[in-house]
């Protein structure tokens, strides 16, 4: 063989993938640290409605979370098309409401059940008359504090 | 070979793969929170026997939503968009004559004897339909607090040179340590009694 023979081609060489791992490890630590573990999965349809003039809900522990919203697909055929409540991981009605909040109320510590505030998680296509029924509920059971929980933006955008 | 190439490399092809399966362990198992929101408060039962507090007609500033999202403001059809201006004219009003002990003297309002006699007299009375739909009434409520945080932002720049909201979003954050807190909490507190928030919600009407 003569010296200056063409090496033997032995295919396309390999691309390099090392810097592969970082990119994805990357995205994980970004998922790892903005998301938080679902409690519950949502049944019901929740786009929020936007408003500007929020306040951030601090702690945790001390929110009780309340939904509403139209069922989500899967759902429609057995619960309609209606807007209805889910509190926990099922559908209620709502006279439950009263319940639950004395329920979660009476898991959380002593010394916390009377700074607990409610968080009602609602559709923006829901009508105000369940909201209505929510709203009497917990002022039945003396749970006063709730939170519309809302994305931040402009609040005309909700009337579109 | 690969003695004289250097070390050998190590394979990494599966950790892209480790890494991938823990990335989608997470996408299916969390979720971005969205935890801000309108903070307010219900008014409680009251016992039945109490008479209600009479309150002068003028004092109160009426809102109403219809069912389909229309408002009528005062007995007059109002934009929605003109709401947080009309709102801030009455709070700001401060109809009260000077030398009466309910004179207001921060209040930069028209001072018309019609309308609210000072900010802490001054009622939002918000009534709604059964039909109206949330984000209409999301829509009202975000407008009426912004009128009493403008206003609020207002005082709080004359008296503290700083924005209210900011003071208050620093005095209820669990971060803040207790020194600051105390000082701020005095602030919010005077900010607060110029311009309390009375937002009255009548029980809701079946239908108009």
């Amino acid at each position: 063989m003569s010296k200056f023979a063409k090496k033997k081609d032995a295919g396309l060489p390999a691309v390099n993938t090392a810097s592969l791992p970082d990119i994805v490890f990357m995205l994980l630590f970004f998922f790892m640290t903005v998301t938080v573990m679902k409690d519950n999965t949502l049944k019901v349809e929740n786009t929020l409605p936007n408003a500007s003039e929020t306040k951030k809900l601090e702690k945790k522990d001390r929110v009780i979370y309340i939904y509403v919203g139209e069922p989500t697909s899967q759902y429609k055929a057995q619960f309609g098309d209606e807007a209805r409540i889910q509190l926990n991981d099922k559908f209620s009605s709502p006279s439950d409401v009263g319940d639950y909040i004395l329920q979660e109320r009476a898991k959380k510590p002593q010394e916390l059940q009377n700074v607990l505030t409610t968080a009602l998680k609602v559709d923006k296509n829901a009508n105000m008359g369940l909201i209505s029924d929510i709203k009497q509920q917990l002022r039945e059971v003396n749970a006063l504090k709730v939170n519309y929980t809302t994305y931040d933006g402009d609040a005309f955008n909700n009337l579109q | 070979m690969s003695r004289r190439g250097g070390p050998a490399e190590v394979n990494a092809g599966s950790m892209a793969d480790i890494a991938f399966l823990l990335l989608i362990f997470f996408l299916v198992t969390t979720t971005i929170e969205t935890d801000a929101g309108l903070d307010r408060m219900l008014p409680p039962i009251e016992p039945p026997t109490e008479e209600p507090p009479v309150i002068k007609e003028k004092n109160i500033f009426t809102v109403n939503i219809n069912r389909n999202g229309q408002l009528l403001v005062e007995d007059e059809l109002t934009d929605i968009k003109s709401l947080r201006e009309k709102a801030m004219a009455f709070l700001d009003n401060g109809g009260a004559p000077s030398g009466s002990p309910e004179y207001c003297s921060y209040c930069k309002g028209k001072r018309l004897a019609e309308s609210s006699d000072n900010p802490a007299k001054a009622i939002i009375s918000l009534k709604n339909d059964r039909e109206t739909k949330y984000s209409t009434y999301i829509t009202v409520q975000n407008e009426l607090v912004g009128a009493y945080n403008e206003l609020r932002n207002r005082e709080a720049q004359r008296l503290y040179k700083r924005d209210f909201t900011d003071m208050e979003a620093e005095y209820l954050n669990p971060e803040t340590d207790a020194s600051r807190k105390e000082d701020l909490k005095e602030k919010v507190k005077r900010i607060q009694e110029l311009f309390p928030q009375k937002l009255s919600e009548a029980e809701t009407g079946s239908s108009n």
